[in-house]
């Protein structure tokens, strides 16, 4: 196992590796463009441009720049966004990974527990009404995007039934978690639910048609034959081995969404997420700010694939040898 | 004669589908005494696993209609509840299958799934389960038991796989083990360990055995009386000598002419039955089921004849002559010269 | 101690030293399997040489590289005088019309998506052997010979049976009239009273069209029955070679011995007779023991069989035996 774990994590190393180095050509090898220009942003002064090009060594050999760049972005950690009038940008990304992160791993919990309970139930019910009309009830989690489903949650929670039902539903925005635990998660509450709607209907699809298949496989009849009871071998069995393919469709969503794809809900329930500010950074051509929030990103994807490898691994004994 | 472990009356097994009813076991009756080894062949279609899985109630099926009556010790287990009828799988009958490579969840130590099942039907500690897994992989022959009881199932070989399956059906000493082509899905020389193996632990542990198979050899082997099925009825029944030694149904004739010798002489061609084994698709059941295939066919196949004893224990459904058989059966199993 | 001498004349298929190695990736590292390890063989034209062993064996692999479905690490195939085995792909092409092989899955080596005329027409218009009215017609000829009735002409594969499917497969292989067959375990997968359906029409058609067959199986009764020479493979290597009833009623060889012990016969005598049920699982062929392959599980095994390993030797009785000491 542990050598297993020790390949995966100098193949993540060198795949983080490569993309900052492509990220980096491509922000500032691309023939025709001045990268000087782009980071000092539109109405630079000359010697914005000067600090620019002495900062970033524009005028020496690529590698070195590629160096100097990395050397701002992680041991000097002064990269400055010149278009932002000379804000630090680790910071800013530094700030906003909490919120992100806060989001998305409560997300991922409830529509994790969501889809275990809507997939089990499914296929325990299998043949029977209930089985179709869960499985409706996940399609339309899926059709509901996500942006729209999120301003009719805050059109009743904040304004419609604000001073009823809901009055209890503080104003949108973001309190660390070091303000204490209950106004954390009381802001991030719908959030949480918006987000967690849309992957718990795929994920009880999937996980109900694995179910389902795997009870008509071998192991599934030799568990019934022992006079083990349905529910151990609908749990034990059954869930056990579907939850396999489950984990790999959920790395790829999960590091896809701390990387900045729950902008959308962020934007909508006001928190100052990374996904958030790669989007206003976007809208400013804010250079560094960009780089830095894509190499963010798929820091994250690569680490949470790389759980992800480990976690299958631990799931699955049969890929331990691989 | 003492009361039979397993006395199944008239059983049939027949599922709904959108195209009709398959009818894929048709009324057969048997019985199976304690310590008794009883042999059922067939070919695909012919209903012999089917009937073994729906004594058990293993038929996953919401379609399917399961009717007669499977008296074990006395009780019918077509009429348990879900509760009873647990409590006597995997305790009191236990069930392997043909695929050794499926027949374990791949998730789970070979410990791990031995221990579930003496936890599901006996009250004692994981610790105690664990090292009672030990005892039973060391007496099923697999070397290092100790440690093997904490291999997954991949990490065993398709012989060593189908000894631990066998190891966890005994845990519990049940009293009938039904095995399921136990041996097709492996080699020969590894067939050969199995059967001895499952030979040695029945005499040791007085369990009977229902073993369904394709093989006439392997019945012939290993079992005290043989049941030949066709088309989810039953074509010929008795002790395994009288049925070997005097065949009295044609199918019976020509499932053993399909065989090549085995004493060593060589034949031209086979005496073969023409034809596909019956679907059990087909509504058509008032006639003999293989008069489609028979040479000797006439208009006495009609109706669906009944098991009789011509022989005291020795039955067959055939409406041919008795006295004719002897006759007929040479016939039926000398090979053609060229093809018809 | 000599090599075996064949006359050369009546020769169909010669295959030298032929030897296939797969370099896979375990968790030791990489490693060799070897699926066959150097076999010597050789098929006269009009006879049937079964090959019998258990699994991991190589008789399949040994198979494909004498069609050249796999190419041979080493060694060399002569088919009809000709070594196929330095030909490239162009060449093969018009020399793979005297050879063609038959499968084990008969579902799985038709395409579902082709109907059985055209399924036995495809190798006759790959190769434009005639006109398509002639094509057609041959291909309705053959699918009589393999015993279909005209109307099957146009079914799907999934509407057929497994032994009818295979009937089909087998009436592929005939559409470019090949002069040798190589059947992979053709009859495993079918029921018994179909196996012996197959068996006949496969005899059938060997003597209404001069055809030499490769019949390759695990089962010795099945592989007696239909060859005329059996060769006993283990571990990649040929362990036994001699005419059919020979080998089976006097075997030479330990594994030989132990393999037709093992098979389960109608005897309506025996009780469990003494039989010879070795012990310990087949071996891999990537981890081969040293001397004799099957030197762990042989009941006669003595020092020299775990150091020296024994090669094919023709005994005074025309057989040929890989034995330090020969039954």
């Amino acid at each position: 196992m542990w050598r297993f774990a020790g390949k995966r994590a100098l193949a993540a190393l060198l795949v983080l590796f490569a993309i900052s180095v492509l990220v980096f050509l491509i922000f500032f090898a691309t023939p025709g463009i001045d990268p000087a220009a782009r980071i000092a942003g539109r109405n630079a002064s000359q010697e914005t441009l000067t600090q620019v090009r002495a900062s970033f060594g524009f005028d020496r050999p690529i590698w070195v720049q590629y160096g100097l760049m990395m050397q701002h972005l992680f041991i000097n950690r002064d990269l400055t966004s010149f278009v932002n009038r000379g804000s630090q940008v680790i910071p800013q990304v530094m700030q906003a990974i909490p919120v992100t992160l806060s989001l998305v791993f409560g997300a991922a919990l409830i529509w994790v527990v969501l889809a275990l309970i809507m997939g089990v139930a499914a296929t325990a019910a299998r043949g029977t009404v209930i089985d179709p009309l869960i499985l409706v009830i996940g399609v339309i989690g899926v059709s509901l995007p996500v942006f729209w489903l999120g301003e009719v949650v805050n059109l009743v929670t904040q304004s419609r039934l604000h001073d009823t039902v809901f009055a209890w539903v503080p104003q949108l925005g973001y309190v660390p978690l070091t303000d204490g635990v209950g106004p954390w998660a009381l802001h991030l509450l719908f959030p949480w639910l918006t987000l967690a709607v849309l992957y718990a209907g795929i994920y009880a699809r999937v996980l109900r048609s694995e179910m389902v298949a795997s009870m008509n496989e071998d192991y599934v009849r030799m568990a019934r034959a022992k006079g083990i009871g349905e529910t151990r071998v609908l749990i034990r069995h059954s869930l056990r081995t579907s939850m396999i393919s489950i984990v790999s469709l959920f790395g790829l969503d999960f590091g896809a969404l701390i990387g900045g794809a729950a902008l959308l809900t962020e934007v909508v329930f006001g928190l100052q997420g990374v996904g958030k500010l790669t989007y206003d950074s976007l809208q400013n051509f804010d250079l560094p700010v960009i780089l830095a929030c894509v190499l963010y990103a798929s820091f994250f994807v690569v680490l949470a694939n790389f759980i992800v490898d480990l976690l299958y691994a631990w799931l699955d004994p049969r890929v331990r040898h691989v | 004669m003492s009361e039979p472990l397993l006395d199944v009356r008239d059983l049939r097994v027949s599922f709904r589908t959108r195209t009709g009813v398959v009818t894929a076991v048709d009324g057969i009756s048997f019985t199976v005494g304690p310590g008794d080894v009883v042999g059922l062949v067939g070919e695909s279609g012919s209903g012999k696993s089917v009937s073994m899985l729906s004594v058990l109630g293993l038929i996953d099926n919401p379609n399917c209609v399961i009717e007669g009556q499977a008296l074990f010790k006395g009780r019918d287990l077509l009429t348990m509840s879900d509760d009873e009828l647990r409590a006597v799988r995997g305790q009191e009958i236990a069930m392997i299958f043909q695929d050794p490579m499926t027949a374990l969840t791949p998730v789970y130590t070979a410990g791990w799934h031995i221990s579930e099942q003496i936890r599901a039907h006996e009250k004692v500690s994981k610790k105690a389960a664990l090292a009672r897994a030990v005892q039973l992989l060391d007496a099923v022959g697999i070397p290092n038991a100790a440690d093997r009881v904490n291999s997954y199932p991949h990490e065993f070989s398709g012989g060593m796989r189908q000894r631990v399956v066998i190891a966890m059906a005994l845990s519990c000493n049940p009293s009938l083990l039904i095995a399921d082509e136990p041996t097709t899905a492996l080699d020969v020389t590894i067939q050969a360990q199995i059967l001895e193996l499952l030979k040695s632990l029945q005499s040791e542990f007085g369990s009977s055995i229902v073993l369904i198979t394709h093989d006439m050899g392997v019945v012939s082997q290993m079992s005290d009386r043989v049941m030949v099925m066709y088309g989810g009825r039953l074509a010929e029944a008795g002790p395994r000598r009288e049925v070997m030694r005097n065949p009295l149904h044609p199918y019976t004739w020509g499932l053993m002419a399909s065989i090549p010798p085995t004493d060593g002489t060589r034949v031209a061609r086979l005496a073969a039955i023409p034809g596909a084994p019956i679907s059990p698709g087909d509504p058509d059941r008032d006639h003999c089921l293989f008069s489609a295939r028979c040479r000797f066919v006439s208009d006495t196949c009609r109706p669906q004849p009944e098991l009789v004893e011509h022989i005291p224990g020795h039955f067959d459904s055939c409406v041919l002559p008795f006295a004719d058989r002897v006759e007929l059966r040479r016939q039926a199993m000398t090979p053609l010269e060229v093809a018809p | 101690m000599s090599e075996p001498v064949v006359d050369e004349g009546g020769l169909l298929l010669k295959a030298r030293q032929i030897a296939k190695h797969f370099p896979i990736r375990t968790s030791q590292g990489k490693q060799l399997v070897q699926a066959v390890d150097g076999v010597s063989l050789s098929v006269r034209a009009g006879e049937t040489l079964g090959l019998v062993g258990e699994s991991g064996c190589g008789k399949s692999t040994l198979g494909r590289c004498l069609v050249r479905l796999l190419d041979p690490t080493s060694g060399e195939v002569i088919f009809d005088g000709v070594d196929i085995t330095t030909k490239s792909r162009r060449e093969l092409r018009t020399l793979r019309l005297g050879f063609q092989m038959i499968f084990q899955d008969p579902y799985a080596s038709l395409n579902p998506r082709r109907r059985a005329l055209a399924t036995v027409e495809e190798p006759m218009l790959t190769h434009s052997l005639g006109t398509n009215a002639e094509i057609r017609a041959r291909a309705l000829m053959l699918l009589e010979q393999v015993g279909f009735d005209p109307s099957y002409a146009d079914r799907y594969p999934h509407e057929f049976s497994g032994g009818q499917r295979q009937r089909l497969g087998i009436a592929r292989a005939l559409a470019v009239a090949p002069k040798l067959l190589i059947a992979d375990e053709p009859v495993s997968a079918l029921d018994v009273s179909i196996q012996a359906q197959v068996l006949n029409l496969l005899s059938d058609l060997q003597r209404d069209n001069d055809l030499t067959y490769v019949f390759i199986a695990h089962d010795l009764a099945v592989v007696h029955h239909i060859a005329d020479r059996i060769g006993v493979m283990y571990l990649g290597e040929l362990v036994e070679v001699g005419s059919s009833t020979d080998v089976y009623t006097a075997p030479r060889h330990p594994y030989t011995e132990a393999l037709i012990s093992a098979i389960p016969v109608i005897d309506a005598e025996a009780e469990m007779r003494e039989r010879i049920v070795l012990t310990g699982d087949l071996p891999s062929p990537i981890d081969k023991p040293a001397g004799c392959a099957f030197n762990p599980r042989c009941h006669y095994a003595q020092d020299i069989c775990r150091t020296d390993k024994p090669t094919l030797q023709l005994l005074d009785d025309g057989r040929e035996v890989a034995c330090h000491f020969p039954l």
